[in-house]
This record gives structure tokens, sequence and C-alpha cells, in this order.
């Protein structure tokens, strides 16, 4: 037999050892040689604190008292791990995107970061747990009794071993957990030594069972047999109860604080909740599969009256295998211990964030202006909290008589975590669920839970009068705690989880629907419900208002000094900053918040930050976004819209450029050929005259006379032209210098008339109708004449009547004049009308001497002169307009 | 000789020269001035040569010879083209639609009727 | 969800069209399970009445549980086996 002392030896040597290990994880961790710490089977084996020493002790005595019904707490879990697509991976990644530090701060941050609802979590939280916490220790105690001698005086009563246990786990918490304060709130000491736990108490349940059936029973036969002919060799199974605690379980087993902590808070990479999803499930069969063995032999060989819970020990011991029995009592103290450390860190960062760190913000004024490293108040607060929930829990475990049944005190802690459930899923499933509802409903629950499974289990007259049971709350009969609406003969614990989490969950959907989410929850709701439509981060911040430097005094404080410095230095680095301090652009100040959040919790940091940036987060866009219902797809296909707006009014500012460009190019070679081309025509007939001229001796006078005319003729065409392309280019390039002089408009026409050949040299007649009084004016008289003469000349070129005429008439228009030169010839053809103006454009040019430049050339003069000239086809021929403005014609008004 | 040669040209003093030249070395010349027509001017003739300007009113040379070029019939003409436009493009663009020779104005006497007998020899 | 993406085309090539039904299988292991982990709510249970049929052994209780159990181990490891990896280099839903 081992004795006390041994044991202690053994546990204290255990202790020691996983200290060590964990110590040297969080070295490994600190210099970055920590990747195996977060393998997936770390993962898998932190997630094996589901299974406590209810699992460990708990589980076979509930199988010795209700046969296979044990089985129910391991098949919840087990479902949900395989259906880990449904809903827990969803709740990882929304838990990782929100930096959510526990069950309290993600229920908060998607209810628009409501502290309220965090404070209630939290409350609810550390109620729930206590119980469990209490079981933990519980089991401790009732363990290491086994091994003190019947008979001998108890060097170690059973109350001081609990409170000896309690010291030590918020030692070993308080070293781990709360070390030093990381961003996302992970403890690779910890849960490495969670693992080696996990492995323990695994090897432990294995070995008492393979003992058990091949050492005792001798092999998988006789113990089959042994089973089918012990007391519960006979299913017997309390139908209600099988369903409804497969749901519990599957319920708590979402909502339990400790594993929110391993499943979401430490997870490093979803890819290992995949694994988990099949490792974890065999890990749980595995931890079942020698509970009713165990339980089978237990009630065999040891005398009636023995406390079934444990079996675990009690059996090794009397068949006198003291090794076993100690490897035993050590699964059993990993499975109490870790639960503990890890219930107790989740609790106490829900407390500190959600309770005192908010109390603590509030003495102190404002965010930026709190005196000290804030890091040193959450630290402190975290450790104060660790010390009073262990307390709670020993004081639930004074109180409570340690009496019960573990498996009892598990189910009851089982229904109240369960009342989170449907805040949380119906947060991360319906953009619906409000704030109003989630608390509603939370309260709801949480009071019908207390009402008939907490204050019940301790016992008649404990808390709630022997009457109360009887006759219900001041002898209302429909409110007896277990017989709520008179419905009688309901299993209690089946009892109390269906009313309570029905009430719940109708309280839940009736106030969110009746109630209006604030914008800031419908943000977040769209966040958390959508999580995989796109990873766009909640928006927050005005940025404008915060200033770099306070964000940066104020992340030293939570962060560290080191942690706040290479967060903003990469930061800056990121937006192409030199130094330290990077913009306050909103995306940082979102960075920053979940950064903080990581430590303080969503609630509290997004206090924090609003005090320093002041103005509230939601702009008045965000109100109207959310007026849309689709805030989150609105803002984000807006902003994909604005970019592609954006991108192809560039493409079509290049494509319009590249395009005048191009016209450009035309314009100009077409421009250069035109001019090469006119002037090489005339070049051709010199040159090829020339030659004729010079190489020929055969040529009579005539035909010398004739090419020698055709040359001069060009000469004179060549010049023609040269001198109206430099008139053009000089009118065009804006050089020419008008020459402003008084004159009248009659003698100008006529003046032109006469310098185009006069009206009787060719056969074009020309009327001049004079106007009975002067119109005088001020203008560059020469440029109009030119002008005039112009249309005078084409009408004698291109008018192809029989008689030609052209009448030229003065006509008042508004403030201004009009020149009508009209002409009886033929009209222009309708798709020429629009060139005749320009360069090099000619019509019916016969015999070629026009270059083309002549229209040209009188709309630029036109130009300059302010006014216009402009084309119109009449019923029998063409009118040439000249505008002259009203400042031209100077007394005409 | 007795060919037949029609010159594509619209400048009247152009025509005349390029006349006097080829009448000279005893080419029967016919002249047409629209470029729109020339193609069918040139099926109804089946002349032995022709020069055609580049620029002309109706349509422009590298068209006439293009179309030329795609009826078998004219595959093998000899095309004399002369331009005003000295611009190394249009060379290129003659050269790919099947031009014999291409010939930027202002041209030598001497230039342009070696280039018709050099045609002429080379069609034989 | 992933199937009714809007912008989810409508016939997939074959190795997507796997994947997609492989993911349908995900989504319904949990439902076997459930399923076959609540038929022991219609066994006969313990002998409440001198009518009722014989109640199911203990053992036949233990290996049926457990059975399923390892079978759905099973196929959720093949499950992740198969898509595991890959399934996760997608941010599809």
């Amino acid at each position: 037999m081992i004795s006390v002392n041994q044991l202690l030896g053994v546990s204290l040597a255990y202790v020691a050892f996983l200290f060590a290990i964990a110590f040297f994880a969080e070295r490994a961790s600190i210099r970055g040689k920590g990747s195996w710490l977060r393998s997936p089977m770390v993962y898998t084996l932190s997630l094996s604190i589901y299974c406590t020493a209810w699992t460990f002790y708990g589980a076979v005595g509930y199988a010795a008292r209700s046969g296979m019904e044990f089985v129910t707490i391991y098949l919840g879990p087990s479902l949900v791990m395989i259906g880990w697509w449904w809903v827990l991976r969803k709740l990882v990644r929304i838990g990782r995107a929100q930096r959510a530090t526990s069950v309290a701060d993600l229920i908060s941050a998607r209810y628009g970061k409501s502290n309220l609802l965090a404070i209630v979590v939290t409350v609810m939280a550390v109620i729930g747990v206590t119980p469990y916490i209490a079981l933990q220790l519980q089991s401790v105690t009732l363990s290491l009794s086994i091994f003190s001698e019947p008979g001998q005086p108890d060097s170690l009563s059973q109350a001081a071993a609990a409170f000896w246990v309690a010291v030590g786990l918020v030692l070993f918490t308080v070293l781990f957990g709360t070390r030093n304060l990381n961003a996302n709130e992970r403890h690779d000491g910890v849960v490495i030594a969670i693992a080696v736990e996990a492995v323990v108490k695994l090897v432990a349940l294995l070995a008492v069972g393979v003992f058990v059936v091949w050492g005792v029973a001798g092999g998988i036969g006789p113990m089959m047999e042994r089973i089918d002919n012990s007391t519960i060799g006979e299913w017997s199974m309390d139908r209600s109860r099988w369903a409804a605690l497969t749901v519990l379980s599957a319920a708590a087993f979402l909502a339990l604080p400790r594993m929110f902590q391993v499943m979401v808070v430490e997870n490093e990479d979803e890819r290992h909740l995949q694994i988990a999803s099949w490792a974890f499930p065999l890990y749980l069969m595995l931890m079942s599969l020698f509970v009713v063995p165990i339980a089978v032999i237990g009630l065999d060989i040891l005398p009636a009256g023995s406390n079934p819970d444990l079996f675990v020990l009690t059996v090794p011991l009397a068949e006198g295998q003291g090794g076993l029995a100690t490897l035993s009592f050590l699964g059993g103290f990993s499975s109490a211990t870790s639960m503990v450390i890890v219930a107790t860190l989740a609790l106490s960062t829900m407390v500190s964030n959600h309770v005192v760190m908010p109390v603590w913000l509030s003495t102190q004024g404002t965010g930026a202006q709190v005196s000290g490293d804030v890091r040193n108040v959450v630290i402190l607060a975290r450790r104060a909290s660790i010390l009073m929930i262990i307390f709670f829990g020993y004081v639930y475990y004074r109180l409570s008589g340690g009496g019960a049944a573990l498996a009892a005190i598990g189910l009851i802690s089982f229904v109240g975590v369960a009342q989170f459930l449907p805040a949380m899923l119906g947060g991360i499933f319906w953009r619906g669920a409000t704030r109003w509802g989630a608390l509603a409903g939370l309260i709801v629950g949480f009071a019908v839970w207390v009402f008939c499974s907490l204050l019940p289990s301790f016992g008649p007259d404990a808390v709630l009068s022997a009457a109360v049971f009887e006759q219900g709350i001041g002898g209302v009969s429909w409110l007896r705690p277990q017989a709520l609406f008179g419905i009688e003969g309901i299993d209690p614990t089946v009892h109390a989880m269906v009313w309570s989490l029905s009430l719940n969950l109708a309280v839940f959907v009736a106030v969110s629907l009746a109630t209006f989410p604030t914008p800031l929850e419908r943000l977040q709701g769209a966040q958390f419900v959508n999580i995989f439509d796109h990873s766009t981060q909640a928006r927050g911040w005005d940025a404008a208002l915060a200033t770099s430097e306070d964000l940066m005094i104020m992340a030293q404080r939570i962060l560290g000094p080191a942690d706040a410095l290479s967060l903003f230095r990469a930061e800056a680095k990121r937006q192409g900053l030199t130094g330290h301090l990077p913009e306050p652009t909103q995306g940082f100040l979102q960075t920053l918040e979940r950064e903080l959040s990581g430590s303080v919790g969503s609630a509290t940091a997004h206090a924090m930050i609003s005090q320093l940036v002041g103005g509230t987060s939601v702009s008045v866009e965000d109100l109207m976004a959310v007026a849309d219902e689709s805030a989150q797809i609105l803002e984000y296909s807006n902003r994909l819209e604005a970019k592609s707006a954006e991108l192809s009014r560039t493409a079509r500012q290049l494509r319009e450029a590249n395009q005048k460009l191009t016209a450009l190019s035309v314009q100009k070679d077409a421009f250069l050929g035109q001019i090469s081309h006119e002037l090489r025509t005339p070049m051709t007939s010199i040159r090829s005259f020339s030659e004729i001229l010079r190489d020929t001796d055969t040529l009579d006078q005539a035909e010398k006379t004739k090419y020698a005319s055709i040359i001069h003729g060009e000469t004179i065409r060549l010049t023609r032209l040269l001198d109206d392309l430099l008139d053009l280019s000089v009118l065009e390039n804006g050089q020419v210098s008008l020459n402003l002089e008084n004159g009248n408009l009659n003698d100008v026409i006529a003046q032109a008339v006469l310098s185009a050949g006069g009206a009787h040299t060719t056969r074009l007649r020309i009327h001049h109708m004079q106007s009975d009084q002067d119109v005088p004016l001020s203008t560059d008289l020469d440029r109009l004449r030119q002008v005039f003469i112009n249309l005078i000349t084409n009408a004698q070129k291109y008018c192809v009547a029989a008689t030609p005429e052209l009448t030229v008439e003065i006509l008042q228009q508004g403030g201004g004049l009009q020149v009508v030169f009209h002409d009886n010839g033929v009209p222009i053809p309708s798709e020429a009308r629009a060139l005749i103006f320009e360069k090099f454009s000619r019509i019916n040019d016969k015999d070629g001497s026009g270059a083309g430049l002549g229209l040209a050339i009188c709309r630029e003069i036109m130009t300059r002169l302010g006014g216009d000239i402009t084309y119109e086809p009449r019923a029998d021929g063409n009118a040439f307009i000249v505008h002259l403005p009203g400042r031209v014609a100077l007394a005409a008004q | 000789m007795g060919k037949h040669v029609l010159l594509v040209e619209d400048e009247i003093n152009i025509i005349e020269a390029m006349q006097f030249l080829l009448s000279r070395e005893g080419w029967d010349v016919d002249t047409h001035s629209d470029g729109a027509t020339a193609v069918d001017k040139v099926r109804a003739m089946k002349p032995d040569l022709v020069v055609l300007d580049y620029m002309l009113p109706g349509k422009n040379g590298i068209d006439i010879l293009s179309e030329l070029r795609a009826d078998p019939e004219f595959a093998r003409l000899p095309i004399l083209m002369l331009t005003a436009r000295g611009q190394g493009r249009d060379r290129e663009q003659a050269e790919k639609a099947g031009v014999s020779r291409f010939m930027t104005k202002p041209f030598s006497n001497t230039e342009v009727m070696t280039a018709v007998r050099d045609l002429v020899q080379l069609a034989q | 969800m992933s199937d009714s993406a809007p912008n989810a085309t409508l016939f997939l090539e074959k190795r997507s069209y796997r994947r997609r039904r492989l993911k349908d299988a995900l989504r319904l292991l949990p439902v076997v399970g459930v399923l076959l982990w609540m038929v022991p709510v219609l066994w006969p249970s313990g002998a409440s009445h001198p009518a009722d049929p014989t109640p199911v052994a203990m053992s036949s209780a233990i290996t049926y549980v457990f059975v399923v159990w390892v079978l759905l181990i099973l196929a959720a490891a093949a499950l992740w086996w198969v898509i595991g990896e890959r399934g996760s280099a997608e941010t599809d839903p």
C-alpha cells in the first residue's frame, strides 16, 4: 500500500515535471522555435480538457449507477467535432478574425461590443463553472483519501487537502497563465502542459481498463459475459435523458468557456480543426472504452457501498496493483488540474477584461491619460480573478459538503453554460439577433437554471426550503423547481435543460424580433454571419482625430513597449514611412483595436480607442449603408465599383489620348502629304517641260510658247500656294497683327469687286446691292477685303451657270452684320459641305489652279476679326455668309 | 511600235508632258482622269502599260492597283505608279499591292522613259 | 452555402464536382451520427412491464455504440484524408 506521503511526493514530482515542460515550451516559443508546440496533435490533445476528473472518475461511477447513459456526455462532443463543417469552422474563423478572447468577448463583439452583455455572460460563466471547479477539487481530495490508511489519524484532512490543491492550482495558473499579455492571448506553456496531461490521463485510464479486462476478467469474451450478468447488464435507459444529455453535452462542448479557450483562442491554424474532427472523437472513444468494464468489475469485487466514483483507483488497489493505482491517481490528478487551470484562465480573462478593466478605466478618466503601465493592472486583475474563481470553487465544495455524485455536479454546470448557446449560435447564423434579445434570453435561461438546477443541487432546505420543492414559490404550484408549469414526472436534469434552453431561445428570438439593433451591432452581425463571404473587417474610426503618439502611448501601456513599438514600426513600414509612427489610418486603428482586444477584450479596446479618437465609430455613411440592410456587401461592392470605375475612367482617358494622338498623327501625315502633293505637282510639270524645251530640237515656236507658258503658269501657282501657306500659318499661329482702320463696308466690297477683276473682265456678273446709308466699320480692312476677293474669285472659278451671277448683299442681323455672297451655281454636294473650310479641300477643281486653301484662309481671317464665315446652300445656288460682330460694325446701332 | 499606254492622271499639265514624251517614242496614248472609272477603262482598253497617278479624284491609285492585280488578266500588266506625296509609306503600300515600278514626282524625263522601256522589256 | 454562391457556375468540371460532393458527405456525416446514436432510444428499456420484450443485453449495446463511433471516426478521417489538406486551401465556404 502506498502511503499518502509517497503519493504526495509523486504528485509533487509530477507537478514539477509539468512546470518544467511548460517553462521550456514558453522559452522555445519566445525564441521562435515553438512551431511543434502548435501541431494538430497538440491541438487535439488540448481539446481533451473536456475530459475532466468528472470523466476520469465520474464516468465509471456514472456507469455503475446508470449503465450506458454516461456515454452521452461524449457522444455530443463527438458529433460536434465530426460535424465541424457546420458550426466549429465558422466559430473558429470568427473567433480568429475578431480576436475573441473568450465566450463573453465573442458574444459582446457580436452584439455591438456591448460591455453589459459581456458582464452578464462573465457572471453567468463564473457561477456556472464554479460547481465544476468544486467537482475537480472534490475528486482530487476523494482520490487522496483512498490512499490514507483507514484507522490511522488522518494526517491530511479532506478540507485541508482541498485547500492545498486549490493553492497549488492558483500558483500554476498564475505562473503560466498570466506571465505575459500577448496580443492573441495564447499560452504555449499551458497548452503543452495540458497536452501532456491529456496523454497521462488517457494512458492511465487505458492501463486500468486493460488490466481490468485482461488481468481481472480474463479477456474480452469473459468480460462481456460478466457485463451481461452484472446489475447493469440490461439496457435500461431513460429515453429522454439519452437524447437530452447528448444534446446537452454537445451544447456545453460549444459553450464552455474553457473549451472556447482551447478550441478557438489557442487555435493556431484552422486546418488543425479538420484533423481534430476525427482525432478528438477517437480520443473520447478511447476514454469511454473501458468505463463499463471497470464499473462492472468494481461492482463485482468491491464491497457493496464502495463509492463507484473511485473504482478507477480502488479496483487496482484491491487487486494489489499499487503502481497502477498511482498511475491512475496521476491520471485523475491530471484531469482535474488541467481543467481547473484552463477554466480559470478563461474565466479570469473574462473577469478582468469585462468587469475589472472597464471599472478601473472608468475610475481613471480617459484612456490616454492613465498613468503607468496598464499591463500591470491587467495582469493584477487576472491574478486576482484566478484567486477569486478558485476560491469560489473551494467555497462551493465546502458548502455542498462534497457528498454529491460527481456526474450530477457536472451536469448542473453543463446546463448553466449551455445557456450561452442561443446567443452564440444565433449570433453567428442569424443577422436579426439583437443585443436585447441575447441579453433577455441569457437572463431568462440563467434564472430558470438557477431555480431549477443550481439551487436544488444544494438539497432541500439548504437554499430552497422543502416547501418550495413541494408547493412552488409562495405556494404557486406551477413554480416548483422540478415541475415548472405543473408538468411533473420529468427527470430533473432534463427538466432543467429543456425549460431553461427553450425559454432562453424563445425569449431570445422574440425580443430580437421586437427590438432594433444599433448600427454597430448590424455591422458586426453582418461580419459574423457572412464571415466566409469576405474578410473585410469592421469599419470604425474617424482616423483624423487620433494622433499616432497618443495611440502609441496607450498601446505601450497595454501591449508593452517592445510589442507596441514593433507593431507601430511594421505599420509605418507598410505605409512606406520611416520612423515608428504610422499614419492613424482607419485600417491601422482597426488592427490596433484587434491587438488591444487580445489583451483587454473587444469592448474595452473599443472603448479605449474611442476615448482617444473621440467620436463614435459609426459614421453617417455607415448608417446609410446599414439602412440598406447589407452594409458590408454594399460597402465592399461600392469599393469594387469605385475601383473599377476609376480603372475604366483611366482606361478611357488613355484611349482618348491615344485616339487624339493617332488622329493628330494621321492629320499631320495627311497635311504633309497634301503639301508635298501641292508642291510637287507643279514642279513635275515645270521640270518635265523645261527638260523638253532643253532636250528637244524639233519644237516649233508655237509649242515652245505653249510649254513656256505652262511653266510660267505653274510657277505662279507655286508662288500663290507658298503665299497662301505662309499666310495660313501666320494666321493659325495667331502671329498676325491686325491693322485696325475705320471705313465703310460698301467701299470695301466695291474695292474687292474691283480687285477680283471687276465686273466686266470675266463672265461673272456681280450685283453689289449697295445699302442706302453708309455702314461704318472699324476692323482690319485689308484682311476683310482679302476675304471678299477670295469669295468673288471662287465664284468666278467655280460658278458653272450659263450666265453666272453673284449677288453681294449686306444684312443687319442682331447687333452685327452679314455680308452674303450668293451665286447661282450648282450647290456644293452635301457630303462635301463639312469640308469646304478645311485646308486642301477642293470641290470641282477643274484646272487644279487652286490649292484648296482659300476658304481655310477666309475662315482664319474671320476668326481673327472676331466674326465667322458660313456656308448655306440655296435653292438656286450657294451662299457664303460673312458674319461681322457688333463691335466691328461701329455705328450700325 | 503601236503599243497602247493608258495614262491615268488628273493634272492637265502632267498629262500634256507625258503625252508628249510617250508619243514621241511611238506609243498610242490614252488618257483618263477619273479614279472611280479607271479600272473599267483598263478592262475595256487592255493597254500594254498603265501609268497611274497616286492621288486621283474618286479612287486613289493604290485601290485601282489592288483591284487590277486581283484580276488574273491584269496580274502581270506593267503598271508604273507616279506620286507627288513623297512619303515612304506610300511606296511600301504600292509594292505590297503589286506595283511594277514606283516613282516620285517630280521625275526627269529620261528617268521615266527608261522606266517605261524597262517595264515593256520585262513584260516581253 | 457555397453551392448557392451567386457567381457559382452551374456545372463544374469533374474534380470540383467530386470535391463538392465530398463536402456534402462532410455535412451529412454528423446527421448520420445523430440518427445512428439515437437508435438506442427505440430499444426496449429495462423490464418496467412484464410484457415488455427482452431488453437488449449490455454487451450488445456497448458493441453497437462503439462500432458506430469507430465507423464515424473512420469516415471523418477518410474525408479529411481526401479533402482535408486541399480543401482548406480554398477560401470557398
